[in-house]
């Protein structure tokens, strides 16, 4: 068994909403310019009470209960996030105290910006592989509403908080997967010296509609498919013009890209696991389906797995 | 040359065939963003095989702008 199962999924975003209008009270930005560019709408920002381990934490108590397995079968807990509360100890070791689960378990968080919950997921499956542990947590989680330059129109307007987490088994199914870097400290950052989300929009945008399509073929031939054999395309939400130029690239259509950009904005490493759980929670992902996840960003990385 | 751009324009920001011209301003007349204009710089490496960085891509305005960078670029 080297493939790897989602078994079930969770998510948990902040109360409070903030919508572009909202924005525009703080920034020069409207309603129009946002959505024209980005396609997002609303985004949720923390609030009292609220924090990044906490919603790692609702989400994932969500999967775990979903899932229908023993707790105490997790044996690897992987955390994707640039913006957890600490730098030590580990979103993911706090997981296992909050969750209660066994202390004969690897926890840590894996930083690979928006790429994270693909990073994370090739992460969880090694260590699953070398443990041989029954099942594993993962959690993409972000509060980058702590990150932002509140001044920078160019970007407070594009993230917002929010956590998605899933249980996963190793499968008897191939496992395929594309995983790169071109290591990069400037298209997207976050420097220790301010804390704040730095982005040269631009840039990221080439890189992502070149690069994505690109890898998206590589994964698809390696498993022997075509395009039209993949059912669903759950891209990191970045940016609706990124996805739309995506799909037209790969000549697929729209309705097969999970798309809830307009309610969330750019979550990063939560983001690929807040669209995949809605599309199990709708029932527009069914059992059997084939789904190619996909995700890109900070650092110039890259990652798509077939599931 | 001009006919591919044209084509390129066409395709990239759904405007009308006959608005393109050597003097149209693809922001202000064309209906570019930032974003169209990144699409327009791919698409014309691909299809034209001249690549138009991200500081040369400030600089253009109009149609006539990417024509001259293309002649330049090929000499």
């Amino acid at each position: 068994m080297t493939g790897i199962k989602i078994l079930s999924t969770g998510s948990c975003v902040p109360r409070r909403v903030m919508t572009n209008d909202d924005l525009a009270q703080i920034v020069e930005t409207s309603d129009e310019w946002i959505q024209k560019r980005t396609g997002m709408s609303e985004r949720h920002f923390v609030g009292e009470g609220e924090d990044m381990t906490y919603l790692s934490e609702m989400a994932a108590r969500e999967a775990i209960e979903r899932s229908g397995i023993d707790k105490s079968d997790i044996g690897v807990i992987i955390v994707s996030t640039v913006s957890g509360e600490y730098y030590s100890p580990s979103t993911a070791c706090l997981l296992q105290s909050r969750l209660g689960l066994v202390h004969d378990l690897v926890a840590l968080d894996v930083s690979a910006g928006c790429s994270g919950f693909i990073f994370g997921l090739e992460t969880i499956r090694a260590l699953m592989l070398a443990r041989n542990a029954k099942a594993g947590l993962i959690v993409g989680a972000e509060v980058l509403s702590k990150k932002l330059d509140m001044t920078d129109r160019t970007t407070c307007v594009l993230f917002g908080d929010g956590a998605a987490a899933a249980v996963v088994a190793l499968d008897d199914r191939p496992y395929y997967s594309e995983i790169g870097v071109d290591g990069d400290e400037e298209m997207i950052n976050i420097k220790v010296s301010d804390g704040h989300i730095h982005m040269d929009g631009q840039g990221t945008y080439k890189f992502a509609v070149k690069t994505v399509p690109e890898v998206i073929e590589k994964v698809v031939e390696k498993a022997g498919l075509t395009y039209d054999d993949i059912d669903h395309y759950v891209l990191h939400q970045a940016n609706l013009r990124i996805i739309e130029s995506i799909a037209k690239k790969v000549n697929q259509p729209m309705e097969k890209f999970v798309v809830n950009i307009e309610k969330y904005g750019n979550t990063s490493a939560a983001s690929v696991g807040l669209a995949l759980d809605e599309a199990y929670k709708t029932n527009r992902i069914k059992e059997g389906d084939r789904t190619l996840l996909c995700a890109f960003g900070a650092g110039r990385t890259w990652g798509t797995v077939i599931i | 040359m001009f006919d591919d751009v044209k084509e390129i324009i066409v395709e990239t920001l759904g405007c009308a065939e006959d608005s393109v011209t050597m003097d149209a301003n693809l922001f202000d007349e064309l209906g570019a963003d930032s974003l169209d204009a990144v699409e327009l710089s791919l698409a014309i490496e691909e299809k034209i095989g001249v690549s138009i960085d991200q500081e040369a891509m400030v600089n253009i305005k109009t149609v006539g702008d990417i024509m001259d960078y293309i002649e330049n670029a090929k000499n």
